[in-house]
């Protein structure tokens, strides 16, 4: 019995796009189950006896059972240890740094990225109307917040140090919605930032994660 | 050298540190820094947290921020020492991840509403806000209810150690214990026994009598 990553059908949302960075990274054979969410299928049982509060995405490994998209690339990235690519590291001062950069990833660059994806790209797809309003308080909070990322990349090449890490994995996701929406500007007009991006995005894992998700458009 | 923490024992973040550093034991320097001065967003603190935010952590020359970075460097890199606060392997290395991450995404947001409302807003003298008291009751409500299944099949959350899973909670619940959300935890029984278990833990109480004394 192997690993089963639940997630939406088209399009693949950020959060499960997150794990499946992870599983690729780690050459891990996995099957994808997307869920019917427009009936709901996610807020009823037996979904809800995998993550009880009704959001994707969830993953089994065996009679493991998780949620929440970071806490799942962790638990990738200890398990997985000795496959596929390093995501962590023994060094305890260097692995702090790790630590750092994926709490900023979860509560400074998320929930202001999240929000222009929401209303930048995802709405398009539904065909609605993006709230300019919400796109520019937030824009101008994205911008702060990769100025910090600047900076930072001007000294090392990934956000933790030398070496692609969870916290430059946790990323993928949203870095990869918003480069291609009109705020990628915000990106391209920072050169340590946007050479990141490029490198991150280029990764074969993301684009794995792409062919997933383009092939479930049908 | 012990390390140094630089906040203020009324943060929540920098008590989040605190009880880390209290369950291991350690030598330490509370550093204040002072927000009203807006410190927190200048030289030198910025240099250490971009963010400019409480708290910022030193251990030699090493520097860090975002408390629950800083709590697992402490659990990381003082394992033998104190409470063991994590777990490597398997379900309980799983469940620990989840619960870490349900803490800092389905609790702390809605925890924090409602300090703001219920406790930081009488500080300051300040009109609570009904309607975001009513919503984030409501929303914590339905949070508890998935806490109080988990709590029924194990004593912690990430299994039948304190773990910092349960660690991070500390902070928003001693606040929210003091107002009158209190019942949804007491209405609970697996919740209400695990609060007050955790409430009660001796490096607990040492931070809270240091918070007495600043």
């Amino acid at each position: 019995m192997g690993i089963k990553v639940y997630g939406s059908d088209y399009p693949i949302t950020p959060n499960v796009m997150r794990v499946l960075a992870a599983v690729y990274e780690k050459e891990l054979e996995f099957d994808y189950v997307p869920l019917d969410m427009k009936s709901g299928a996610h807020k009823q049982m037996p979904y809800l006896s995998l993550n009880p509060f009704g959001q994707v995405p969830a993953l089994e490994d065996g009679d493991i059972k998780l949620f929440e998209s970071r806490a799942i690339t962790r638990y990738i990235a200890n398990e997985y240890e000795n496959k596929g690519t390093q995501l962590l590291t023994k060094d305890t001062k260097k692995m702090a740094l790790v630590e750092v950069w994926v709490e900023v990833e979860a509560l400074h660059f998320d929930p202001v990225a999240i929000k222009l994806g929401w209303e930048l790209v995802y709405k398009k797809i539904f065909d609605m109307e993006p709230d300019m309003a919400v796109v520019e308080e937030n824009k101008a909070k994205l911008a702060k917040v990769l100025d910090v990322f600047e900076a930072r990349l001007t000294q090392l090449k990934y956000l933790a140090g030398e070496a692609f890490s969870l916290a430059d994995l946790n990323h993928l996701p949203i870095v990869h919605y918003l480069m291609n929406s009109q705020v990628k500007q915000l990106f391209e007009e920072r050169p340590n930032v946007s050479a990141w991006c490029k490198d991150i995005l280029s990764r074969p894992s993301w684009i794995k994660v792409v062919t997933l998700h383009e092939k479930l458009k049908g | 050298m012990g390390v140094k923490v630089y906040g203020i024992p009324h943060s929540t973040a920098t008590l989040r540190v605190l009880a880390a550093i209290h369950e291991k034991e350690l030598e330490y320097e509370l550093v204040p820094v002072d927000l009203r001065s807006g410190a927190h967003k200048q030289e030198p603190f910025i240099s250490i947290n971009p963010f400019g935010q409480i708290p910022a952590f030193e251990d030699g020359d090493l520097t860090l921020f975002e408390s629950r970075a800083i709590t697992k460097y402490i659990a990381y890199t003082n394992e033998g020492k104190g409470t063991s606060l994590i777990s490597k392997q398997g379900k309980e290395m799983a469940n620990l991840a989840v619960w870490m991450e349900v803490e800092a995404h389905q609790f702390d947001p809605v925890s924090t509403k409602l300090s703001w409302e219920l406790v930081y807003k009488g500080f300051f003298g300040m009109e609570i806000d009904n309607a975001v008291v009513e919503e984030n009751e409501a929303k914590l409500a339905k949070v508890l209810d998935v806490y109080e299944v988990r709590l029924a099949k194990s004593k912690y959350l990430a299994g039948d150690s304190f773990t910092l899973a349960d660690l991070h909670h500390l902070p928003g619940f001693q606040y929210l214990n003091g107002t009158k959300v209190k019942h949804l935890f007491d209405e609970r029984p697996h919740v209400s026994a695990w609060c007050k278990d955790i409430l009660a833990r001796p490096a607990w109480e040492k931070v809270m009598a240091l918070q007495k004394q600043a």
